[in-house]
């Protein structure tokens, strides 16, 4: 594959970088690669990291050296990558936007010269991908926000930021997995658990699905959050329809 | 049957190697700082190599065992005490119920380990019984311990052969300085050849910014060669980054999974026990080896700890002497 370069990362990890740009191609190719690692099960491998534009991944030098790890995947990388095969899965996550679940929705329609319907309105009507998780257990790297309400980070970052949070941080969008401190500006929130330690599988959406949010009341966001509680409610996933439109707006991948 | 946590220390957690298989979702890795004292001292004691042990932060804390076990006490010397007696480092200790082991600030290192031969009762949360603070899982409730703690064994374990060879050289804490051996990359190449020579020439120096998720670094400013950021990346144990303030971050145990600074290499994992035990205003040099060199050092490491689990697993001379005695004395009685 063309400008790909296997890289050490100390004597215990090594690092794929692809081609270093923020893209829903580059990003597909991450998947399909790690998609092929998981299958070989190649011994000694103890972690596959993706992110934007790079695959890290943590080894046992005890059971596999840098040099085999590195023919390995050399040879893995000359394989035909299934990019184009997987259907897109999207979790529908619901929202009550404003008020005190949202307390910067008019912050950031001020910012956009926008109606905050107008603002919920094109906040919902994307397919976010999740490009990589990181930084907080389930925290989603969100691309493709509409540039109309791209808004600056808080000046003062808050020193909690509830569970649930959904907020914009500059050209990013995202949900705030577990109370944290931050700077994104705050526009809703939603009842669902992207991170819940007691649950089987404690990690809700991976990289490489999608994202949809839809607005619902209070007594929406009530209803839902007590069959959350109950261990009940069950997210929807539906199989994404629209072309691939994402254009990879955003550049950026700093920390929230 | 268990230990009861009379005072916590400064930073006193359950650890082992971490919880890999996760960090793609965001979890760090966590897990002991000082890898190299964490395996002797579960070796000393014939638990497995990633059983549970406590670790403890500069300051220790004092226990009190509420049955018979065995442990063993490694890493820097933090004049233990067991009922008021000084308490021996690198060897098997047999502790009775009643006695209370106590320990001060670390005279030498600043972490120390205690292994238990009656394994911690502590739930294993996705594959490990390491805390992880920040995302307050795993461990003991997912936090440091605090005074009036209670941990229970796991199992009762009070017999170990060869119990009197059970005695290692400690390692060295007292050094004021430390080289540290690193691979360089993967961005290396986003920095000077000035800058790299900076980074391998001059002398650093360990600030207070140092806690279970990294090390700051102080020293000459390390020059980059463009940009000084790159797109978010995975993040490796012991990886440098450096800012374009120039100065290096070494990540250590609870580094976050991803960061977007370049990593201009990282320390190779045999000589992270080397800085996790080094204090404010140590002295920090890096040397480059090539990831071959390095991958040979993590092999003889292995072979080192295996010697060392050998060395503990014959009779003592003493016994020996004893033993050898009875068998003639024996053999005289037989030919009678």
């Amino acid at each position: 594959m063309e400008d790909v370069k296997i890289l050490t990362e100390g004597d215990t990890s090594i690092l794929i970088a692809f081609k270093q740009e923020i893209s829903p191609e580059v990003n597909a190719k991450i998947a399909a690669t790690v998609k092929l690692i998981r299958q070989q099960q190649t011994p000694g491998i103890v972690d596959v990291i993706p992110t934007y534009a790079s695959l890290l991944i943590n080894y046992n030098p005890q059971v596999i050296s840098y040099g085999q790890l590195k023919r390995r995947l050399t040879a893995l990388l000359k394989m035909d990558l299934d990019t184009e095969s997987s259907a897109r899965r999207v979790f529908e996550i619901p929202v009550c936007y404003g008020g005190e679940y949202g307390p910067d929705l008019h912050t950031i329609a001020e910012h956009a010269g926008l109606s905050e319907e107008e603002v919920i309105r094109i906040h919902s009507s994307t397919e976010y991908l999740i490009y990589m998780l990181g930084f907080l257990p389930g925290f989603c790297y969100l691309g493709g926000l509409d540039e109309r309400i791209h808004t600056p980070r808080l000046a003062n970052p808050r020193k909690a930021i509830p569970a649930g949070s959904v907020g914009i941080g500059g050209s990013q969008t995202g949900i705030y997995p577990m109370e944290s401190p931050g700077g994104w500006q705050l526009m809703g929130k939603t009842p669902v658990r992207t991170y819940d330690p007691d649950r089987e599988v404690p990690i809700l959406v991976y990289a490489g699905e999608y994202i949809h949010f839809y607005p619902v009341d209070e007594d929406e966001f009530n209803r839902i959050k007590a069959a959350v509680d109950d261990g009940t409610y069950e997210v929807t996933i539906r199989e994404g329809s629209a072309p691939d439109t994402a254009d990879g707006g955003e550049k950026n991948g700093k920390e929230a | 049957m268990g230990i009861r946590i009379l005072k916590g220390g400064m930073l006193t957690t359950v650890q082992d190697l971490g919880r890999y298989g996760y960090q793609s979702q965001g979890f760090s890795v966590a897990g002991v700082m000082d890898v190299r004292s964490f395996k002797i001292a579960n070796l000393l004691i014939d638990n497995p190599e990633n059983e549970a042990v406590l670790e403890f932060t500069l300051i220790g804390p004092t226990l009190e065992f509420t049955s018979d076990t065995i442990i063993a006490i490694t890493g820097g010397d933090f004049t233990a005490t067991i009922n008021g007696k000084p308490a021996d480092m690198y060897t098997a200790i047999y502790m009775k119920k009643g006695d209370i082991l106590k320990f001060g600030s670390a005279r030498t290192g600043t972490r120390g380990y205690i292994a238990f031969s009656s394994y911690l009762q502590i739930p294993t949360v996705m594959g490990s019984r390491c805390t992880n603070l920040k995302s307050g899982i795993g461990g003991f409730k997912g936090r440091k311990l605090k005074e009036g703690d209670y941990i229970n064994f796991r199992i009762k374990r009070r017999y170990l052969p060869f119990f009197l060879s059970r005695k290692l050289t400690p390692d060295n804490f007292e050094q004021d300085s430390a080289t540290l051996r690193v691979v360089l990359g993967p961005q290396d190449k986003m920095f000077t050849k000035q800058g790299i020579h900076t980074f391998l020439n001059e002398e650093y120096t360990v600030t207070g910014d140092f806690d279970r998720m990294g090390c700051r670094l102080e020293g000459p400013f390390i020059a980059s060669a463009g940009t000084s950021d790159i797109i978010s990346d995975g993040i490796a144990y012991g990886a440098i980054q450096v800012p374009s303030h120039g100065k290096p971050i070494v990540l250590l145990s609870d580094r976050q999974t991803t960061g977007g600074y370049p990593k201009i290499g990282a320390v190779i994992y045999a000589d992270i026990p080397k800085l996790v035990q080094r204090k404010t205003d140590h002295k920090i040099r890096f040397e480059a080896v090539t990831i071959e060199e390095a991958q040979k050092i993590y092999h003889e490491e292995i072979l080192e700890l295996e010697a060392m689990r050998k060395a503990i697993h014959v009779p003592c001379k003493e016994v020996l002497e004893i033993r050898l005695a009875a068998k003639r004395l024996n053999k005289l009685f037989d030919e009678q």
